[in-house]
């Protein structure tokens, strides 16, 4: 056995490849790129009305303005004036005679400078004839327009099953919306070719479906147009589709004028004009028996979905895969409603829906709770997916790799959850203003994007003469580290130290139709599909060791930094450079396809996940009964990653993600007036979480000796989303710390977010139902 | 006058003699200087991506700064250092802020990562071992990071202590910096142009100066931290013709403590205002540590806040409750006023064409004077009010003897709660009292509903700040604060 250990192998705490970068300032975004001589920069002229027909629009004054070099309205698309990823048609990219939202880009203006540029879109004269807005669930639901079709999960009978059951619940609950505020805003930088070819270089987890749409867009092939990205400044889901007409406006800029052009929206217009996480109405029913067992479940999740169809469908689908969360429900009917409102089209955001959808789950097990009197944690407990035909999910797909039992028991135990229930029933006691709370809820989550073809990925590694790698692949890098963790997994297949890898920037030319990097796929698809490169290219080294030392295969073994041919080491770089003499061809594709999944999503059955991540955590917050405000005293966190490809890149999504999730259930709202303009549209009115937000103790520890049971890349599982649901146990822990106020025998039905001024309201509102029903009870 | 501004970008001088007065620092960086590791996250003040150090010569040493490129303007600069995450490495090796939030996996997208260098950078020039996590917090309040949860930062700021972070190429370099910029700055009034010649921007350095431009050009903008002006330009696009800076007058900028009061310089920036304050009022120091950020709080300034008039700013409800009073000055004649007749209507200030602010007087409470201050937002750090309520009241013999009780976000202006005042004044100092003060407050006030709440929470919790505040000083066990000093504390308990 060799001692020597590549470094940058997997299941290491590999440093993020760019760490170094990012902290001296060199790590280029595409707005730090030395702009080509030229270039035009472009900004968005946008509707100031939520819903109304365009009657007549004068941008004399836009032309005349200093600097403007060319205005574009939709008439002067040459191909489709669409941006719709699901192709329904109904996303254009500047309107025409109809505004759906305050925001929707009417005209675009490209002027020598960006300053020119912004200051011109203001000078628009635009009259419009008003139509009346739908803006909230009630003005929808009574409207009746949904952006696509619903969908609905039905098991067992579960009208029968309430009906007959013991006991039940019944209630709503609203949850709010959240924006991305990814730091780096919206950009695209658009560098005109020869003939009809142009190169977009755009912050999008979605670098083909921006071909697509360009090429749509000017009519082109597309096999014109080139899309790359090197990493992007955060996205979250806000750069699946987002970016599609940021893009495409410099895009038809360039090809008109021959000129590069580059567009990046001020911070307040990128609130303004993208879509967010959707906001849910949750209407629930719930039977069960006197242990609180659930028999039956009824809910219809509606989601604000906005003026156009963008992603709300698997959306508000996935919102109903997760409503079940970790629990066995014998019968279930489900039932999605993706409204249309004239707001802001909603769209993919980190648990894309499933948030939503155990949120609502966790409502119910709470409403349990209260109803038979007994702790959360028992009723969760209770209703664990388990053996004895407890293992099928709404959707027909068998539970199979059920831990979330045990790693509820582990977290029971390493955080002292008893004696902190009883210690802070205690202090509760006696406290006056301050109330404290304690919550531990779990985590289910499907990987695996819904719609099927999606989950491909492909690749592509080369390696030169010296022995260095060339790594590409489709998977974006947004700061989760997809980047490092795939080059770990080249460097682990050649037995070469990371630091030979080179990893290069995403490009629609390198590999293409690739999948957005979302649904926390990034590393199972795209580092399996760049290890079936290597291992291509490691099977024709192979053959060429083997014939040319005439050694049978099993003598040829990459070890750290070299090949053992039989009896002889050779180094990497001369091994390489010997089948290069030989003629071996030293590149290759990659490709992966996730095997067992399928979905009928009209018969609301099939396997669509692939396998499940799980985790939990308990949170304990205390919160101030004179103002609704609370601080998070201490959060404990058990996940799973299966066998972890990075310790350290894991856990930092795992941290990360809770606290994003923490920001979305407590001070993160998204406010709009009456006449449906939001007003929350920088980080002033948008309070997603500070550093002394952070929980005050937090215990975050990574799942051991759990590898995923399924054959997924080094036996991981995919880590990006699920962590943003373990915040759950936040609204809880609110929610708990004031049902002491009226003895925890009412279930506050705390909504999200829980501001403090919600916070305040459901204290008042519980001492009000507490007090009327003690009166009852004299 | 000099026809120019002159400053050092890390060791390199800069002698601009043509510049738009509005011209941001993180434009001139990016745009200029092509120095693009500087980031626009919000262009606000808020996310702190653009976050710089300024270092400025003060009692022979230089006092390192963090502020926001995004909204300082370029001519602010006048006879100071500017760092950038640029500037930190040397001789290809990172400096110990950097090197510890690599090793701590503190980036994830990296975006955010250059403004939390600088304020790391910042954090080590101002404290000499490893701060505690209530103050890395502080330091840290005007970043905003969306990846991390800020757990793997807290890490690097610990971690960069046992790296010797304040044994650099800065510290061995300060007494020629100050030497370089000594050289830089004359002390004479900066008056600089654009190229256009059209628009101009003045560096006063001292009263007399300032009063005489602010005569000669009525219509200019005055401004000292432009935390609130510079986003007239980076969101509403204003362009003032002239801009009059306030941060090199002399007079402008002193506070002093006599026997009686406390002495601020309208110049005189919130951090350096803080720890005086605080000395003599807890809880308004507190409510200054809760303003803005460390960004914020280095640039901008009490006089700006109370000058300005907004509804929600932070500053003149303290100062009303405290029976502060504003110094104005026009031209040679000077005036002074309480502070609370200067707030006439929304956006009306009693303020005459070419006046300017020139001081407060905080007197110190009097013995026997119960101060206190509360902020309400959505987010305790870094965020605009609510509301916020201050009480300075006087309790003797268990009767309140006088009452001043102020408010910030219930009504147009801020503004005093007479008939709270009244229902307390002269009254017993319990429960039914609180209580009626409480239901008066409903004739004091009619708030709005808007973004940071609705009008209901708003009159709410001002009642319920009362009762807070009643608690406070009747009942010394019960905890009723969850940050600050004073805040529950349960390090022990979990």
């Amino acid at each position: 056995m060799s001692e020597a250990m590549i470094t940058g192998g997997v299941h290491r705490p590999q440093r993020h490849d760019s760490g170094h970068k990012h902290v001296s300032g060199t790590a280029a975004y595409i707005d730090d790129l030395p702009e080509p001589q030229g270039l035009l920069h472009v900004y968005l002229g946008i509707s100031s009305v939520a819903h109304a027909r365009i009657r007549d629009m004068n941008l004399d004054a836009v032309r005349a303005a200093e600097g403007v070099v060319l205005v574009l309205t939709a008439e002067d698309i040459p191909g489709v004036n669409d941006v719709s990823p699901t192709h329904r048609h109904d996303e254009p990219i500047l309107a025409e005679e109809l505004v759906e939202y305050a925001g929707q880009a009417i005209f675009a203006v490209a002027a020598k400078t960006r300053d020119q540029a912004r200051r011109a879109a203001q000078l628009a004269e635009i009259d419009y004839e008003p139509l009346e807005p739908v803006l909230d669930f009630a003005e929808a639901r009574q409207r009746g327009v949904m952006v696509t079709d619903p969908m609905t999960l039905s098991r067992g009978d579960a009208a029968k099953a309430l009906a007959e059951a013991p006991r039940r619940i019944k209630g709503q609950m609203e949850i709010g919306g959240q924006d991305h505020f990814y730091l780096e805003g919206q950009i695209a930088l658009s560098i005109p070719g020869e003939d009809d070819e142009v190169t977009v270089i755009s912050s999008t987890q979605h670098p083909t479906e921006i071909q697509g749409m360009v090429a749509g867009a000017l009519n082109v092939p597309a096999n014109a147009v080139t899309t790359e990205v090197r990493r992007m400044g955060g996205a979250f889901g806000g750069k699946e589709t987002q970016g599609n007409l940021f893009a495409v406006v410099t895009a038809l800029v360039a090809k008109k004028t021959g000129r590069a052009a580059k567009i990046r929206p001020d911070r307040d217009d990128d609130m303004i004009i993208t879509g967010k996480r959707h906001d849910f109405l949750v209407d629930y029913e719930a039977g069960f028996d006197e242990e609180g067992r659930i028999q039956a479940v009824e809910m219809t999740y509606a989601g604000r979905c906005g003026w156009s169809s963008d992603l709300s469908g698997p959306v508000t689908d996935r919102a109903l895969f997760h409503a079940d969360n970790c629990y066995y429900l014998p019968n279930a009917h489900l039932v999605s409603e993706p409204l249309k409102t004239n707001t802001v089209s909603n769209t993919a955001f980190r648990g894309f829906g499933g948030p939503q959808g155990m949120v609502g789950g966790e409502r119910l097990i709470e409403e349990i709770a209260f109803a038979t009197g007994k702790d959360p944690l028992e009723i969760r407990k209770l209703n664990l997916y388990g053996a004895g035909g407890r293992d099928v999910t709404p959707y027909h797909q068998r539970v199979e790799d059920n831990i979330a039992p045990e790693i509820i028991e582990k977290l029971e135990a390493s955080s002292d959850y008893w004696a902190r229930r009883a210690a802070i029933r205690d202090f509760n006691e006696t406290s006056r203003v301050i109330k404290r709370g304690l919550a531990l809820t779990p985590v289910k989550f499907g990987i695996s994007f819904t719609l099927t073809a999606y989950n491909q990925a492909g690749a592509l590694v080369h390696i030169y003469r010296d022995g260095s790698v060339h790594l590409n692949h489709g998977g974006t890098e947004m700061g989760q580290g997809l980047y490092t963790k795939v080059a770990q997994v080249v460097a682990q297949e050649f037995q070469v130290d990371i630091e030979r890898v080179r990893i290069t920037a995403t490009t629609t030319g390198k590999v293409p139709n690739t999948s957005a990097t979302a649904a926390s796929s990034g590393s199972d698809i795209n580092g399996m599909a760049a290890l079936s490169a290597c291992r291509a290219i490691k099977a024709r080294l192979t053959d060429f060791a083997r014939d040319k030392w005439e050694v049978p295969e099993d003598q040829i073994e990459f070890l750290p930094g070299e090949v053992r041919v039989g009896n002889q080491k050779i180094a990497f770089a001369e091994f390489i450079e010997a089948a290069y003499q030989a003629r071996v061809s030293l590149s290759s594709t990659g490709f992966y396809k996730t095997p067992k999944i399928h979905w009928d999503r009209a018969a609301g059955r099939g396997r669509p996940f692939y396998y499940f991540a799980y985790g939990a955590s308990v949170s304990e917050v205390a919160v101030d009964t004179l103002t609704g405000e609370y601080r998070v005293e201490r959060v404990d966190i058990l996940h799973d990653v299966g066998d972890s490809l990075n310790p350290a890149i894991d856990l930092g999504q795992i941290e990360g993600g809770f606290v994003q999730g923490m920001g979305w259930l407590t001070t993160e709202e998204l406010w709009w007036d009456k006449e449906g303009r939001l007003r929350t549209h920088a980080p002033s009115t948008y309070k997603i979480p500070a550093c002394g937000d952070r929980p005050r103790v937090f215990n975050v520890d990574i799942l051991q000796g759990h590898r995923n049971r399924e054959e997924t890349i080094y036996r991981s599982k995919a880590v990006g989303e699920p962590p943003l649901m373990l915040a759950i146990s936040v609204l809880h822990a609110i929610s708990d710390a004031i049902a002491s106020l009226a003895d925890h025998r009412l279930c506050p039905r705390l909504d999200a977010p829980a501001t403090p001024e919600r916070v305040l309201a459901t204290i008042e509102r519980l001492r009000r139902e507490a007090a009327a029903t003690k009166g009852r009870a004299a | 006058m000099r026809g120019e501004i002159r400053f050092l970008l890390d060791g390199a001088p800069r002698h601009l003699s043509q510049v738009d007065p509005t011209m941001t620092v993180l434009d001139y960086l990016r745009q200029v200087e092509g120095l693009v590791g500087t980031k626009e996250g919000c262009n606000e003040g808020d996310c702190g991506a653009c976050t710089v150090v300024v270092a400025r010569p003060q009692n022979g040493a230089l006092r390192y700064e963090a502020v926001n490129a995004c909204i300082q303007f370029v001519g602010t600069l006048d006879g100071c250092q500017l760092l950038t995450v640029e500037h930190l490495a040397k001789n290809g090796s990172l400096h110990p802020v950097q090197q510890a939030l690599v090793d701590c996996h503190a980036s994830q997208c990296g975006f955010c990562t250059p403004g939390f260098v600088m304020s790391l950078f910042a954090m080590t020039r101002h404290h000499e071992e490893t701060p505690d996590e209530a103050t890395i917090d502080d330091v840290l309040a005007g970043n905003l990071c969306r990846c991390t949860g800020y757990a793997p930062i807290v890490r690097a700021a610990k971690q960069t202590y046992e790296m010797g972070p304040r044994d650099d190429g800065f510290a061995r370099g300060e007494a020629a910096t100050l030497q370089s910029l000594a050289a830089l700055d004359d002390g004479e009034t900066v008056a600089v142009d654009d190229a256009q010649g059209a628009r101009h921007f003045y560096a006063p350095s001292n009263a007399d100066d300032l009063a005489e431009l602010y005569e000669r050009y009525p219509e200019a903008t005055l401004t000292a931290g432009s935390t609130d002006v510079g986003l007239w330009v980076t969101k509403e696009m204003r362009r003032p013709e002239t801009v009059i800076y306030l941060g090199k007058v002399a007079e402008l900028n002193r506070i002093e403590e006599t026997e009686d009061a406390v002495e601020i310089g309208a110049g005189v920036s919130y951090s350096e205002a803080m720890a005086v304050i605080a000395k003599h009022y807890p809880d308004m120091g507190e409510v200054i540590r809760r303003i803005g950020s460390v960004q914020i709080r280095n640039a901008g300034t009490i006089g700006g806040n109370v000058a300005n008039g907004s509804p929600i700013g932070d500053s003149p409800p303290l100062l009303i409750a405290a029976g502060a009073t504003l110094h104005l000055r026009k031209g040679a004649g000077r005036r002074s006023l309480p502070i609370e007749e200067f707030f006439l209507a929304y956006g009306k200030q009693d303020r005459e064409a070419g006046e300017f602010v020139e001081g407060i007087t905080l007197p110190l409470p009097e013995e026997a004077t119960q101060f206190r201050a509360y902020k309400i937002s959505k987010r305790f750090d870094q965020d605009i009010s609510a509301l916020l309520g201050a009480y300075s009241l006087r309790i003797e013999g268990g009767q309140v003897v006088s009452a001043r009780i102020a408010y910030g976000g219930l009504a147009a202006i801020p503004k005093r709660a007479a008939s709270a005042e009244a229902a307390l004044i002269g009254a017993a100092w319990n429960e039914t009292t609180v209580e009626r003060a409480m239901t008066a407050l409903e004739q004091d006030f009619s708030p709005i509903t808007d973004w940071r709440a609705s009008a209901g929470y708003r009159m709410q919790v001002a009642k319920n700040l009362l009762q807070r505040c009643f608690i406070e000083t009747t009942d010394h066990t019960s905890a009723t604060r969850l940050v600050g000093a004073g805040a529950l504390d349960l390090g022990g308990a979990i």
